[in-house]
Order: structure tokens, then sequence, then C-alpha cells
């Protein structure tokens, strides 16, 4: 095993610091180094979106990139974005929407969605659908997720 | 919407009482979750299909850094698992059955370590012939997958011999008799493939083993007692020294029904001394878990000129893998569904389950249903076409009704169908010309699923506080159970939703339930519930009665965990009449109910039946769903514009669960029906992971998917409701497929309907 190196990085608002290997992931780094769980490992390999964080405002595969990558970046889970009021109002519109089924894609898709809302508060189904496409869901048939998406974003524009 | 505290929970869309935790991260499942002391597991496949184990040799591994423990076929002893037929064992012991079966597993301090050890893992093979489709395995002179069929403790028992695993065959009426008789007669051969569960966590568990050899197993499961039962055969352990729990679970639609890593991870962790956990990666969990079943389904059905059917018969070659697993089941309903929700009074459906050199194929949402389904409601289709009535007709003179018997003499007792084809054909607009370079269709198919099905129980017991604690054991799985069981017993109880939890499912403190599937649930749990709650309720009107001082009967619930006196405003909390057993009269309140499911699917004096796998099936949910598509002729390429669900669910006690059912079960055949194919190079699975095999993803989705939910109740279904799990999946390719047809003008009988199948079909008709 090669050597295990210390990353610092801004996790939620927090800087915080825990050991990886060279080859290790984000999300390697996050689950296991940091006990962060929220994002999850569908694939690993970059395709079913669960593993989505935000690294430097930008919504990203955990599982592609690299943990040594992201020393000194800003890293935003669902747990650090509890009090922000588009995730709230996302959170709201999953929760009472029928959006949220077995789960696991969830906090993926809230971070694909929020990035959504933040360019485009009122998006149309068909922005949704595009911005939401790659974060796969097995159960929900995606109709009330989209809806879910939208609703929150008119609950923000009021 | 109503405060969720406000009126009735029945009928009610609530939101799920787990949602806070899944929309803030917070949600734990099986990965998630860790022991002190915890060693990871890996495990070493076979690369070949079939061959015999000649040595195994660990050496290396064990030296190898952070190994504490390696496993073999030469630990586990003889135990074998399985629903039906116990042909399973925990781990390959002597011989390998599919490319990737599990023949050692290794316990490290990290999963990194452990994968890396199994690579020094020595084996040495003796190859055997692959058997890769049922007619290899059929052929004379073919080796025998399992050589000790024979001698299989098997529960259900249809005459297995040689590759063939199972058998079955139901009759009504004298088909070969009637064919005469008939004015149309329609013949077909379809093919329907592999598919994926893709539940997007893959499957995993954690098995801790503690001094005095009790064992604690953790797992994503859809029942805690199915996992229990298969880790005790395969290990030889007595059921009670198994403890099985489940975290929250992201999927399983069948994968997640039997046994998938916890009897390894068991093993493992008794070898080892320590807790183990497994996560399989997505592309084991393609590999070496289940499948859909590939069918071949040869069809032939007949109608007098009014349309009346009059005769079907259904021969069905079914893949099994190499383990029977769910298969003589899914072989027998798909057997006792291909009559269709129609009065047809000669039908002969039989099929055969072929052992092969692949990975188990197994339970998965629809449960044969699907592939049947995707022939007869082409055929009812083609037969309207050549008399001349469009696809409504033909299904309205000829459907089931309530009161009538389903195939081989189930009882049909309510049945809204007839109002599920009413709404489909009222809801949508014509269909709007194709742009140029497309063509469009319209396609309608109809279809029925079971809901009652086996054992369940549940426990309601009231705390000191009058708030209520409902146990069942069953798993959710992600569709909502938890909180539809606890509407039932806020509803039965009369309190508001926010006094019910519910427990999670333990084999230590709940009772017993078979599991998430078969759409049996709501319906089965629902009503054990119900009873459950009824104990209860007489319970605390005998306490209140003497606190009262008045009879039992004369007392009634009120709203929001009271008892009052009938016609008076004499009336209690719950919390004093629960205080008041915990801690001087009566003893806690305690109610708890338990049922087997015991409507029959056979009457004898209707027809004969050999191998019928599920003797006491039944409680019919009906569907019609209608789909507009688009096809493009460059392409091939179908896409669905627009889709109609219009399901008999009997009662929706939580609308929005129901519709999200029926609409990720639709997508989930929208899916199959037209891209989703696991595709075998050889042995070897040429597209295990998701860059490879495509599940739909938004883009893929139908903008308009409507659900509309017909309530004919059940008589004696909770508040009337019927199952919904499944039936959302079933009829989808065959409503594509006669969409396709519509557009196109031709049949297509093998899926998936892909653009380059559609394209040679459009260019042979042109050429």
């Amino acid at each position: 095993m090669s050597a295990l190196t210390a990353i610092t990085l801004d996790l939620d608002g927090r800087r915080q610091t825990a050991l990886a290997a060279p080859d290790a992931t984000l999300l390697t780094l996050l689950r296991e180094g940091l006990g962060n769980t929220g994002p999850k490992r569908g694939c690993n390999q970059g395709v079913c979106g669960a593993c989505t964080v935000m690294i430097d405002g930008w919504p990203q595969r955990a599982c592609l990139t690299l943990a040594a990558a992201c020393a000194d970046k800003r890293v935003e889970t669902l747990e650090g974005l509890a009090e922000d009021p588009v995730m709230a109002s996302l959170a709201k519109h999953f929760a009472e929407g029928g959006a949220v089924q077995c789960g696991f894609c969830t906090t993926g898709m809230l971070i694909s969605a929020r990035k959504l809302l933040e360019e485009d508060p009122k998006p149309s189904s068909e922005r949704v659908r595009a911005a939401l496409s790659g974060n796969l869901c097995r159960c929900t048939g995606y109709r009330k997720i989209v809806e879910a998406v939208q609703a929150a974003g008119q609950g923000l524009a009021q | 919407m109503t405060a969720p505290d406000e009126g009735g929970a029945v009928g009610r869309s609530l939101p799920k009482l787990e949602n806070l935790e899944k929309v803030s991260g917070r949600a734990e499942y099986i990965a998630d979750l860790t022991r002190p002391r915890i060693l990871h597991g890996a495990l070493l496949g076979s690369p070949y299909a079939h061959a015999r184990i000649k040595r195994i040799s660990v050496e290396a591994a064990l030296a190898a850094p952070g190994v504490v423990a390696v496993l073999t076929g030469a630990d586990v002893g003889p135990g074998r698992m399985g629903p039906f037929i116990k042909d399973e064992g925990a781990i390959a012991q002597d011989k390998v059955r599919y490319l990737g079966e599990a023949v050692a597993a290794v316990a490290a301090e990290t999963e990194a370590e452990a994968r890396a050890a199994c690579n020094l893992i020595e084996v040495d093979y003796e190859e055997l012939p692959a058997l890769l489709s049922p007619e290899e395995a059929l052929a004379e002179g073919a080796p025998a997958i399992h050589e000790d069929l024979q001698s299989y403790t098997k529960i259900f028992d249809a005459g297995s011999e040689g590759n063939l695993c199972s058998r079955s065959c139901f009759e009504e009426g004298d088909v070969e008799a009637v064919w005469g008789d008939c004015d149309v007669i329609v013949e077909g051969a379809f093919t329907t493939q592999a598919q994926a569960h893709v539940a997007i966590e893959p499957c995993g568990a954690i098995a801790e083993v503690d001094r005095g050899g009790r064992v604690t197993l953790w797992s994503a499961n859809q029942s805690v007692f199915r996992v229990q039962a298969n880790v005790s055969e395969c290990l030889s352990l007595p059921m009670s020294r198994l403890r099985c729990l489940t975290p929250l679970v992201g999927g399983g639609f069948g994968i997640k029904m039997e046994a998938h890593v916890q009897p390894i991870a068991v093993a493992l962790a008794m070898k080892a001394g320590r807790p183990v956990k497994i996560i399989l990666s997505r592309e084991e969990d393609f590999e070496i878990t289940r499948a859909r079943h590939p069918f071949t389904v040869r069809m032939k059905t007949g109608a007098k000129q009014d349309g009346t059917l009059v005769a079907r018969e259904c021969e069905v070659v079914a893949d099994c893998g190499a383990y029977a697993d769910d298969s003589p089941g899914v072989l027998g309903y798909s057997l006792l569904m291909a009559r269709g929700p129609y009065r047809i009074a000669n039908v002969k459906c039989q099929g055969q389950l072929v052992y092969t050199n692949k990975l188990r194929f197994g339970a998965y949402r629809g449960f044969g249903n699907p592939q049947v389904t995707f022939a007869g409601e082409q055929q009812i289709d083609e037969i309207g076409q050549r008399l001349g009535l469009d696809p409504f007709e033909i299904r309205r003179r000829n459907m089931v009704r309530a009161g009538e018997p389903w195939f081989l003499g189930g009882n049909v007792a309510s049945c809204g169908l007839a109002d599920c084809l009413d709404t489909v054909a009222k809801k949508p607009p014509p269909l709007g010309p194709a742009p140029k370079g497309k063509r469009r269709g319209r396609g309608l198919a109809i279809n029925a699923h079971i809901s009652g099905l086996l054992g369940t129980g549940a426990i309601v017991r009231m705390l000191e506080d009058g708030s209520i604690v409902l146990n069942t054991g069953a798993t959710d799985i992600g569709q909502g159970s938890d909180t539809v069981l606890a509407q039932i017993c806020a509803e039965a109880l009369k309190v508001p939703l926010s006094m019910v939890k519910v427990a999670s499912p333990d084999t230590d403190g709940s009772p017993f339930n078979w599991g998430t599937t078969a759409s049996r649930v709501t319906y089965t749990t629902g009503r054990a519930v119900i009873g459950a709650a009824k104990e209860v309720e007489r319970q605390i009107k005998e306490q209140a009665g003497a606190i009262l001082e008045c009879a039992p009967d004369d007392l009634d619930l009120r709203p929001g965990g009271r008892i009052g006196v009938v016609g008076s405003d004499k009336e209690l909390p719950f919390a004093a009449i629960s205080g008041r057993a915990h801690w001087a009269a009566g003893g806690p309140i305690i109610g708890s109910h338990s049922l087997v499911f015991d409507g029959k699917t056979h009457d004898p004096k209707r027809g004969s039946v050999l191998g019928l796998p599920f003797p006491q099936i039944g409680v019919f949910s009906f569907i019609a769903v209608l789909v507009d598509i688009e096809v493009d002729e460059a392409s091939g390429q179908i896409t669905v514009l627009e889709a109609w669900n219009a399901c008999d669910v009997g009662r929706a006690i939580n609308p929005k669960l129901v519709e999200v059912q029926l609409e990720g079960g639709f997508v989930q055949g929208l899916g199959f029906a037209l891209f989703e194919e696991m595709v075998w190079d050889g042995p070897r699975l040429a597209n295990p992971s998701l860059m490879d095999y495509k599940i739909p993803t938004t883009l893929d989705t139908p903008l308009e998917l409507h659900s509309f939910l017909i309530e004919e109740p059940e008589p004696d279904g909770p508040y009337g409701a019927k199952g919904v799990g499944e039936i959302g999946i079933n009829a989808v390719p065959a409503a594509i497929a006669n969409a396709a047809a519509a557009a196109l003008g031709q049949r297509f009988r093998h899926l998936p309907l892909t653009g380059e199948r559609v394209l040679d079909a459009l260019m042979e008709d042109e050429g």
C-alpha cells in the first residue's frame, strides 16, 4: 500500500483533515475518513450520481474526484446545506411531493437540483430533466422529482 | 395540505415517516453502518461458468497485509438453502455453476486489502462444458449442472430431472377440442431478455458474532425472516442463533428478497472472530446476485367472430440460471397469469424451468407476469385487428368481472377493470400527426396482479403515555410501507399519525413477516395491523370500562387518543388507561394478530394442475396502460411521448405513494421494453456496469406520465386496499409493443424494442 497523506479541505464550512491514500477518491475520504455518509456509492464509476457533492460551487461526482485534488477546496454536502434556503425548499417539496422513495439517490439529486435552482428558480420541466439527467433513480419514475424541483423553485420565488 | 394530525389517516397523501432523514443526508443504509473492530470482506469469483474445484490454496492470501481470515467451501459444511429447492450453499463447494460465483472470501482490515488478497488465492479448476441456454442444457448428453439434484431437499417438487429444475402444467376446459370452433386464431413465439434490478443501493451485509456464538446480521434485505431462514439453512445454524436486522434499504425490486452476501458475511465473521462487512461493487451486484428470467413464450389464442375469446394455450421455457432460488414460483405464477384478466373457458399453460450456467434468475417486480403479458396482450390486439374490433372493445367483451373465477378457480372478489379501461379511454386527446421522419402510434394493454400471499403478523403496543409502537417485521424498501401501515394503525385507533411509531424489523422482536414481495405488504400485513389494533381497542375498552364503571360495549374511540362513553362527554385519554394497565391492573396493553392468506388458487372442479407452487394466492389488482409513442424512421428509436395508467387499487391508503409505485413501475417497464438487456459474451456478462447497462434517466421518460386511481374496495382488504407494488410494470412492454404495431404495421415479438431491432423491421418492410 502506498503511504497515506493528510488532506485538509473545507467541508461544509469547517476545515477538516483526514488521511487518504494517493488513489483514494473524495467519496472514500468523505465516507471513511470524515464520517460523512450523505454521499452514496451507487456505482463508483461516475454514472449514477448518488455521490454528487459541491466542489467550489459546482456539482461533481465524488467517486470520480481524487481526494488529493480537493486539498484546500470548498466541499459542500447535504449536511452543510441544512440552513440553505434553496435546499430547505427542495427538501420540503421532495419530502411532501412523493419525490423520495428509497432515498439512496436523493442526496445527489438534491445537490444537482439546488445548482439548477440557483441558476434558474423557475425552470421548465425540460430544463429540470436536462439538469437531473445524470442522477439515476430506480424508484420514482422521475415525474414527482421533476415536479418537486419546480415546486421548490416556485416556493422560493414567492 | 391538511396538517398531518388532523382528521383520519387513511386516504391522505402524508409524507413518508423517514423523509426528513432522507432529505437531510442522514439516512443510514448498510454501507453507512459500522461496528467496533470491523473487518471488510471481499469475494473471489470463479473465472469459469462451469467447473470442478480441484484445489484451493489460501496460504499466500492469509499472509498478505491486513488479512485476518479466508473462507472457502471447506469451511461451511453441507447445508443448502433455497425457497423451493435447497440447491445452493453459502459459497461454492466442489463445483462452480456460473461465472463470478464466489469460491473464496477474505476478511481484512480494509476493503482494498481484502480485494488484493483475493488475487493471491490459487484455485485449480477442471473446466466443464458451460450450458448457457435452456436448449443447450436440455440437449441429450449435456452434463448435469446439479449432479445431486435428486437428493436435494425440495419444499416444492414438480419432478426435477437432469437440468430440468421444475415444470408446471395448468389446464381448464379442453383447448384441443375447441380450436376448430374458433373463427380466428393467432399464434406466435415471443422472447424476453434478462433485466437487471439495479436498485441504486448495491447489496451488502454486516455480521457480528458474540462470545456465545450468537450472530447479529444487518443487511440490505426485503425480509429479515428470509435472511434468517437462508443463513440458518446453508450454515446449519439454529434460527434462534441468528438475529437479523435491517437499516434503511435503497430499493429492492426482488433482488434483496432471498440471500445475497449474508451467508458469506456470517461465515467469515465466525471464522475471523470479528465483525465483517461486505458491500458488493456495482459490477458484482450485476454479476452475482440475480436478475429477471429470460422467457421464451409460445402463445396461441382463438376467438369467435363476435370477439368472444374461446381458447388460449401458452408454453413457457424459462432460464433458471445456476440455482433454483424463486424460479419455480416465477414459472408457476407466470402460467397462472398467462390467461390474462379475461374470461376464457379453455386454457392450457405449461412451462419448463431449466438450469443453466448463468447467475441465478429470481424474483423481480412482476414475477413472470410482464413476460407472459408481453405475448398475451399483443395477441388480444391481433385478434381485435383481425375482427375489426378496436383494442378497447375486444377487451371489454372479454374482461373478467367481480365474482368470476380467475384461471384455475381463484376468487376475484373485487374488480375495477372496467373503470380502468374507461378512464384511459376517455383521458387522452386524439394522437396528433407525426412530424416528418417520425411515425406515431398508441397502444393499450391491461393486466392483473395478486397481493394476497403467505404469512404475516403485527404487534401494536400502547406505551405508558398512550403513544403507540407498531411492529410488523415488514421491511420498508423505500416504497413507503412503514408509513402506510402506520396510517392503517392510526386510522384503526383514531389517533394522529404522529402518535404511531414504527419499529424496525428484528427477528428477535418482530412478528414473522414473509417479506416485502408479491405486492403483499399493504394488503396482507395491513390486515394483521387492523387485527392487532382491534385487540388493543378491546383491551383499552375493558380498562376504560373498569375506570368509568360501564360495559366495554358502551365505549367508543374518540379522535386524538381518547375513549369515551357513547352519547356522553365522559372520556379518558389513552395515557390514563395505559398507565393503569402498566402499574395497577390488567397488564401492559399489547395487541397482536397474525394470519396466513388462505384463499385457494385452484378449484379442482375447474381444472387440473401439475406443479402449482402457490396453492393459496389471490386478491387481484387491475390496471390499464395506454401509451403514445413516436418512432424515429432514421434510427428506429422509440420515444414514449405520454402515458396513462389507471389502476384499481381497492383503496389508496396513501394516494401519492400509490401513484409513485405506478410511475416507478412504468419507467422500469419502459427500460425493459426499450433498451435494458443483460448481454453475455459467452459465459461472461458483457455489460455489468451502469456505463454499459443503461437504465432510464429523466430524458428517457415521458414528460406526461398520468396516474389514475380506481378504488373498488376489496371486501377483506384493510380499508378496502389491495397491492400495487408490481402491477405498474406488467403491462408496459405489451402496451409499447402494441403502440409500435400501430405506428409501424408490424408485430415485435422480441424484447427489447431497440432502435436496431425496429430499424431492421422497417428496412425489411421497405425491402
